[in-house]
């Protein structure tokens, strides 16, 4: 049923992606027509939510002016920000809703393909159960979305099935944090992180997924702070780290366990505040005794004595934050490897003070946002549990519908792809997703498609997935709708709506609420915009852990961010957790979680000797729908290249820009390589935002954590050998790039 | 801008390319970058370095210049050839020290950093110090630059060339100049050592 209907050169040459390359009217237009006003808002790229001003005139986009007076970046961008409005006018955007024929798609009336849906979800619930139909959501999407998507699937469609694609962001790490404090936030605004003393970073590439926190930590630095880096490639922050741990993919665990080992070792740890504020210490303590340098530089390949030195360093100094992100949390013990960062904060006492604490940092553009009110597949809005009675009976009781109608917690995004493969799950429903590149194993993704009954998707490109769609709702961007957005730091925001949506595209929310509407359950879904979305919401997350109530769209553009929680309109918001080294627990303290060591689901051995880490660049945001549409990124970057060291390529006779072919036990993948001494040499690096040909997904395992489900992205076995040019007719990549290979110029 | 001065530190460089991207959005040039950006060996090295012209205060490129197309602001700004004026030799190309101005076609003119004039004449920063992550283009008030680790230098030795210029680079913070030859480092004469290398 759900294969594309066309050849991918077709729905190539209909629908993109093509590269846009100049604003609207060409360069020159604006000084003949400048823009008639500038909007105040974000960047729609990433957790760090840039402040930006678009410029505006006759409906369009026609470009940028920094927003110098945003508090985070003060006018700071990365090539995405700077070319985020390349985005609007695009020659791909989809203008009305698709149907799917014979050999292509067709345009449709919001009539007929609102219609359709309906019957179809109505037709395979009544055939096989409620739980028939799944609904995926993005944390791309603003709270007000997110919120709305979570009540639209248990009130509007009944199905317990729901989740998004934050399940393949920081999951991991939420889900210790919840553990460790009760809450799922970044425990520091970022303005701590010029006071710390020692900044700890593992497993993230900050000069290029969060880039404008670089400033921060050069600042830390200038005070005199000492930076360590931990990563199996130096990555561009690595240039200024006082010390670099190049340790082995996959073996973060035993690195943070060998540094825990030698505070508690020599003493170093806080007594006071452990037995204060703190329990679960004893365990930990003892689950250290084994991990001693030695071992871990065997495990890891991380010298003993910068073991050493980076403990002595934690251990020693009054205010430290370790900072971490995907490359310890897409791993099958992700949420071991966070809660080992928080069990050194907690035994050396670095939280609730001035430039200290464990942090995360959150990658998507309301990857906080997008994780608090609901489109969880076990989770309520404010935080609150699915599986708690009395947060089901508070927020059942806002709903207007009794607590048991509420269905039960369902599947997370890769459990749901499983189920739809197996067959359990018959339909699905997509909203800023694009699972065939963004989950694992690609292969089998692109397998469980083709097996759906009906498959909806919203969205305002045709990504690769929705190639595969019975129906497709043109829904809106960032800049088409008003909403809230919550950064890497806590900080609630407000994306200010700057044009409406071109043609008969409509914005996401009432796309939702018309579908529901037709589904019957008009009297639930009152709403005419997201700001009476956020009144609901507002009520919804009250009394709970991330409490909206007192957040409104005039008190952040008044306040330029309010930092949740946030109880009440005279609140002044939370910008540092723990303050009170009060937390969110149910006994109030911090607790200490022992870590158990397990090897990757994916084990290297003779016919697969290397490990493949996966990850992004600079200049492209996540599955690529967006940004690998905009001219000037692709040029910057314009395909997935294998980065390998040059004692592994002369092993194969590799020479750079050979093509090479890697191999893991699902499937090959081949591409040019980028030789460079700035990785292990038992490592390969391959970014992943690439479709077809090009994507690294179809080489990654579904292995997940079986805490917080996240699969592990950043460890598989492989092997490579060197290719000849490949053929590449097949190709999703955009036919018509120039400009150097990325990184290689 | 009255009180701000443009400070270059490639060791703050993470390579993202922000400044080349965001300085074609500028009015005097748009969808023209004039950035100069290189990795220093990405082979070896996720080093990289941004850079824009160095506004000289005896602009070489202007001293070259054949058909006096180069000009300088009194505010130190020295501006792409004047249009009418160049004819398009690219002496200025090969002159200027710094490998900053760019013989553009199909306009046969060359073309270089201004330093954004649209936006630093009526009280904006620049479009690359502006957007810059990690600051190593920055435009700011010198006492911001000095909580740095770093200390501004605006003096460049070229063999025997002696450049001041508007744009500082930070240095080391026990250098007052930046010569890039070995040779302005020896103690002995170089004649001298010449002579003896040649016996």
């Amino acid at each position: 049923m759900a294969k594309p209907p066309a050849s991918a050169e077709a729905l190539k040459e209909q629908f993109g992606p093509h590269l846009q390359y100049v604003p609207p009217g060409g360069w020159q237009d604006e000084s003949i027509h400048p823009a008639e006003k500038l909007v105040k808002t974000h960047c729609c790229f990433c957790g760090q939510q840039c402040g930006i001003q678009l410029k505006v005139r006759d409906n369009h986009i026609i470009g940028f002016e920094p927003w110098e007076d945003f508090p985070f970046n003060r006018g700071m961008l990365c090539p995405k920000g700077v070319k985020r409005y390349m985005q609007s006018n695009h020659p791909d955007r989809l203008l009305s809703p698709m149907m799917r024929t014979e050999s292509g798609f067709r345009p449709a009336t919001w009539d007929e393909a609102l219609g359709f849906t309906t019957s179809r979800i109505r037709e395979i619930q009544s055939k096989y159960g409620k739980d028939a139909i799944a609904i995926y959501g993005g944390a791309s999407l603003s709270t007000e979305k997110s919120y709305l998507l979570g009540k639209f699937a248990r009130v509007a469609v009944g199905t317990r099935h729901i989740d998004y694609n934050g399940r393949l962001c920081m999951v991991s790490a939420g889900t210790a944090y919840k553990l460790a404090f009760g809450i799922d936030r970044s425990t520091i605004p970022w303005s701590e992180i010029p006071k710390a003393e020692v900044l700890f970073v593992i497993g993230a590439n900050i000069g290029e997924c969060a880039p404008i926190t670089t400033d921060y930590i050069w600042r830390c630095r200038d005070s005199g702070g000492r930076l360590i880096v931990a990563d199996p490639r130096m990555t561009p922050i690595t240039r200024n780290a006082d010390l670099y741990l190049p340790l082995r993919p996959g073996t973060d665990l035993a690195l943070l366990m060998g540094i825990l080992h030698v505070i508690l070792r020599d003493g170093l740890e806080d007594r006071e505040f452990i037995a204060n504020y703190a329990t679960g210490f004893e365990a930990v303590e003892k689950s250290a005794t084994d991990w001693n340098p030695r071992k871990v530089a065997e495990i890891t390949g991380v010298p003993p004595e910068s073991i050493e030195k980076a403990a002595q360093w934690i251990g020693k100094s009054k205010r430290v934050i370790l900072m971490h992100a995907r490359g310890l949390e897409h791993q099958s013990k992700g949420v071991e490897n966070c809660l080992a960062v928080i069990n050194i904060a907690l035994a050396t006492g670095n939280i609730g003070r001035e430039g200290a604490g464990p942090t995360m940092i959150t990658g998507q553009g309301n990857g906080q946002g997008g994780r608090e009110h609901g489109q969880k597949c076990d989770q309520l809005p404010g935080q609150r549990s699915l599986a708690d009675p009395a947060a089901r009976a508070y927020v059942a009781g806002i709903w207007g519908i009794l607590p048991d109608e509420l269905p039960q917690p369902g599947y997370s995004a890769q459990e749901i792809m499983n189920a739809i493969h197996s067959g359990e799950i018959k339909g699905l429903l997509s909203l800023c997703f694009n699972p065939l590149v963004s989950l694992p194993d690609a292969n089998f993704t692109r397998e469980a498609l083709s097996k759906l009954e009906y498959f909806g998707v919203v969205d305002f490109f045709l990504s690769e997935t929705a190639r595969h769609a019975d129906v497709v709702l043109a829904g809106s961007l960032h800049e088409e709708e008003d909403g809230l957005g919550c950064s890497a730091e806590g900080r609630v925001i407000h994306w200010q709506k700057s044009i409406d949506p071109p043609g008969d595209a409509r914005r996401d929310s009432a796309i939702l609420i018309d579908l529901a509407h037709r589904l019957g359950k008009e009297k639930f879904f009152p709403f005419k915009n997201p700001a009476d979305i956020l009144e609901e919401l507002r009520v919804a997350s009250r009394g709970g852990v991330a409490d909206y109530y007192g957040i409104t769209y005039e008190r952040i553009d008044k306040e330029k961010g309010i930092f949740w929680p946030c109880p009440s309109l005279d609140h002044p918001g939370t910008p540092l957790l723990f303050a009170d080294k009060k937390f969110y627990t149910h006994d109030g303290r911090a607790h200490f979680n022992v870590t158990e060591w397990r090897e990757s689901g994916d084990p290297v051995n003779a016919d697969y000797p290397l490990f493949l880490t996966t990850g992004r660049v600079v200049s492209q945001y996540l599955s690529g729908t967006q940004t690998r549409r905009i001219g000037a990124l692709m040029d910057q970057y314009p395909e997935p290249l294998a980065e390998i060291h040059p004692r592994l390529a002369e092993q194969h006779g590799i020479k750079n820009d050979d093509w090479v072919t890697v191999t893991t036990r699902r499937d090959d993948l081949t591409l040019r390589a980028m030789v460079v001494k700035t990785i292990r040499p038992d490592t390969i690096f391959i970014p992943y935002h690439w479709a077809g040909t090009g994507s690294a997904n179809r080489l990654t395992h579904r292995t997940l954590d079986p805490r917080s489900k996240i699969p592990e992205f950043k460890v598989s076995a492989c092997r490579l050998s060197k290719a000849s040019c490949p053929d590449l007719s097949h190709d999703d990549r955009p036919a018509h790039h120039n400009g150097a290979a990325g990184g290689t110029a | 801008m009255f009180g701000y001065e443009f400070y270059v530190d490639p060791s703050r460089c993470i390579g993202c390319r922000s400044c080349l991207q965001a300085c074609e959005e500028c009015e005097t040039h748009r969808g023209k970058s004039m950035i100069n950006f290189d990795f220093i060996e990405r082979k070896d090295s996720i080093t990289s370095a941004a850079y824009v012209c160095w506004h000289c205060d005896e602009p070489t490129c202007a001293q070259v210049c054949p058909a006096d197309a180069i000009k300088k602001g009194e505010d130190g700004i020295v501006h792409s050839s004047l249009k009418p004026r160049c004819i398009a030799c690219s002496n200025c190309v090969v002159a200027c020290p710094f490998g900053i101005p760019k013989m553009m076609e199909p306009e046969q003119q060359m073309m270089k950093c201004d330093m954004c004039y649209d936006r630093t004449s009526v009280g904006k920063r620049p479009m690359c110090a502006t957007v810059c992550p990690s600051q190593a283009l920055a435009y700011v008030r010198p006492e911001e630059i000095a909580r740095r680790r770093e200390k501004p230098v605006n003096t460049f030795f070229f063999g025997n060339q002696k450049i001041t210029t508007k744009v500082y680079i930070m240095a080391p913070a026990n250098r007052d100049a930046i010569a890039l030859d070995v040779v302005d480092y020896m103690w002995e004469e170089v004649e001298h050592v010449m002579v003896t290398a040649g016996q």
